[in-house]
């Protein structure tokens, strides 16, 4: 069975007069394991689709299954339930708490999914340790680097052992070679096991996904399977501390 | 694990984490909490100073009136405590005054009482002495000798007064204890002669101490036969005041009836018309005093509670503010699974918190303030925990009425909407 199973999903707005159209139909399967992206130019939908697959919004028709669980008639509390244990965000804008200490800012879902205090101490601290921050638990967010932040969100994604972890633009607000560093940790990530379903809109960042979704006017307009491209492999090894 | 207990420890881990962030955004808008606080801070103080000032005078009367004896009450023409109106205050002074005779015959007649004592105040004045004299406010007290049992009173050195110095008119005094020190600061007063407001009189005894008593005078008085003063100086407005120690505690309501009946019998009140005059112990004294210091408590809670309101809005303002600021911080606690409750929850805890803290300032100063007036007057300390109970609870109920509309506003948020706020 599929992970994610998305059945002719169509996702409209009301925009004063108009209605906006955008998602029109569109049905898709991801694997368990998988490492996709979503492409496509501003306004084909991807954002919206991003949304739906994580659980932050329902659709208008269709039907949407994600780990055996129909999303697609879910209540509010349902839906945040479903968040809190099935989905991992990662933002371009990384959306640390900026009062709490990294440790603190990845705690955060454990605290909603009722962990108690010391596993939840003890589970943040190994997802920091898994992401290269083993040595800045105690940092706020404004002590830390662009890259190391978005790092502590990625902790934040996966302290929680989430179904998928789903990542907007997780490299738009970064430095090239910051970029090349947390796409890496992807990768590396990915190769342990989580599903990763990357939105974005840069060429570069889709070529490293073994598959790439193209969206295009609220429609699936290209969905490839491919190899990663040569000269990849130099930049998955060892993780670099930023 | 159980549900319920896996429910109690979520919610314990939510308000551990929510008073948390509150302490932090607190601290952080440190100028803006503090004026939001300020409201609170003023209402709660208002109450706590008046309720501990209240209470500090509440211990001062109760353990000052505690010493006329347990078993004695007292006839007059004026009640001791007066919030009438003008028609019952003059309904009062068409009252024929209480006179030495009618004690007279209370004393022969009311079989029941242990003691019988009467009692006029004449003068509050200086007393000299060759050795010392005094300030202008030592009150001067006309007595028979049953006064000293109905007053509880005890001779440290000499003797009281007797039926003869009443006879005779007699030109002595008894002096209280402090009064005693005061003007003999180097011996006995017994057989000396002082000068009371100028007229001289010969010291024959001296009370024992006993802390305040008679209306805070202390042992700082003087008294001379009855008939003695009423012959110098007169009948007070006031008139004289019956003073009956009842044989015995069970005895005491009977021994009450007694006298009442054979008051009205010699002041001739008619079957069926109300006493004119006013039979009060120590008991009605207090209850009076504390309905009296309930009405003051009360008038300021209410006024003291317009002030809350009025920080309320002022809490709810801010914490509105706060809802917009956040917003962001409320998109991503949604993204990561927190339920439209917990955001409320969160909003509504920080109201509290803010409001508590407010409070608890106000708690500290009131305590303090109301205190600096006790050792002023020199009375002992109090702590007004009915006051401060009553803060606690106030703060939170205002936190909640007024942070639940800022708290609705964040929880109901659309997600989508808050990520992308800039």
């Amino acid at each position: 069975m599929s992970l994610i199973r998305l059945e002719n999903i169509t996702r409209c707005y009301q925009m004063g007069e108009e209605t906006i159209h955008a998602l029109r139909g569109v049905s898709l399967e991801i694997e368990r394991g998988e490492y996709v992206a979503i492409m496509g130019p501003s306004g084909s939908g991807k954002s919206t689709l991003m949304n739906l697959i994580g659980c932050l919004d329902t659709p208008s028709s269709g039907g949407y299954e994600l780990n055996g669980a129909r999303v697609s008639e879910m209540d509010d509390n349902e839906l945040a339930a479903i968040r809190n244990r099935e989905i991992g965000f990662v933002f371009q804008t990384f959306n640390l708490l900026a009062r709490l200490n990294a440790l603190r800012n990845v705690e955060l879902p454990l605290v909603y999914a009722g962990v108690p205090s010391g596993e939840r101490r003890r589970l943040a601290r190994e997802a920091l340790a898994q992401v290269g921050l083993a040595d800045r638990l105690r940092h706020r967010p404004n002590q830390l680097s662009g890259g190391q932040r978005q790092r502590v969100a990625i902790a934040r994604a996966l302290v929680n052992r989430p179904a998928i972890l789903l990542a907007d633009e997780p490299t738009g607000n970064l430095d090239s070679k910051t970029g090349e560093e947390i796409m890496a940790l992807f990768v590396e990530l990915w190769r342990n096991g989580n599903t990763i379903i990357i939105v974005t809109h840069e060429e570069d960042v889709a070529r490293r996904a073994r598959r790439v979704i193209r969206l295009r006017d609220g429609g699936i307009a290209g969905d490839d399977r491919h190899k990663p491209a040569s000269g990849e492999r130099a930049v998955i090894t060892p993780v670099a501390q930023t | 694990m159980t549900m319920r207990a896996r429910h109690v420890r979520l919610w314990l881990g939510e308000l551990r984490e929510s008073v948390f962030m509150s302490l932090h955004a607190i601290a952080v808008h440190k100028l803006r909490s503090t004026l939001t606080l300020l409201g609170v801070l003023i209402g709660v103080f208002s109450i706590i100073v008046v309720s501990t000032a209240m209470r500090v005078l509440e211990q001062n009367v109760e353990r000052n009136l505690s010493q006329l004896g347990g078993s004695t009450f007292a006839v007059q023409k004026f009640p001791p405590v007066q919030f009438g109106n003008r028609r019952d205050w003059e309904k009062y002074w068409r009252r024929k005054d209480i006179t030495l005779e009618q004690g007279k015959v209370v004393e022969e007649k009311a079989t029941l009482a242990g003691a019988v004592g009467v009692e006029g105040r004449f003068w509050s004045g200086r007393v000299r002495t060759i050795y010392a004299k005094t300030g202008p406010a030592v009150a001067l007290f006309g007595e028979t000798p049953g006064s000293f049992a109905a007053h509880g009173w005890e001779i440290a050195d000499g003797r009281i007064l007797t039926t003869p110095d009443l006879d005779e008119r007699a030109a002595v005094c008894v002096l209280g204890a402090a009064l005693a020190k005061t003007i003999f600061p180097f011996g006995s007063a017994v057989g000396q002669p002082v000068k009371l407001n100028g007229i001289p009189y010969n010291v024959v005894g001296v009370l024992a101490p006993q802390g305040k008593s008679l209306g805070g005078l202390g042992d700082n008085f003087a008294l001379i036969p009855l008939t003695t003063g009423l012959g110098r100086y007169g009948l007070r407005w006031s008139g004289l005041s019956i003073l009956v120690e009842a044989r015995s505690a069970i005895g005491y309501a009977d021994c009450m009836e007694q006298v009442r009946d054979v008051l009205r019998g010699v002041r001739h009140v008619l079957p069926g018309q109300a006493d004119d005059f006013e039979i009060f112990s120590n008991d009605t004294l207090i209850g009076q005093f504390k309905s009296f210091t309930l009405a003051v408590r009360i008038g300021v809670a209410v006024v003291s509670s317009l002030a809350l309101l009025a920080a309320g809005v002022g809490i709810m303002n801010i914490m509105l503010v706060s809802v917009t600021e956040r917003t962001r911080e409320i998109g991503v606690r949604r993204a990561i699974g927190a339920r439209k409750r917990n955001i409320a929850v969160q909003f509504i805890i920080e109201a509290i918190v803010l409001c508590e803290i407010g409070g608890a300032f106000g708690t500290l100063l009131g305590v303090a303030g109301g205190n600096i007036l006790a050792w002023r007057m020199k009375l002992p300390p109090a702590l007004p925990l009915g006051g401060i109970v009553l803060a606690v609870i106030l703060c939170s109920v205002v936190g909640t009425i007024f942070g639940t509309y800022p708290a609705l506003k964040a929880a109901n948020l659309d997600p989508i909407e808050s990520l992308r706020y800039e």
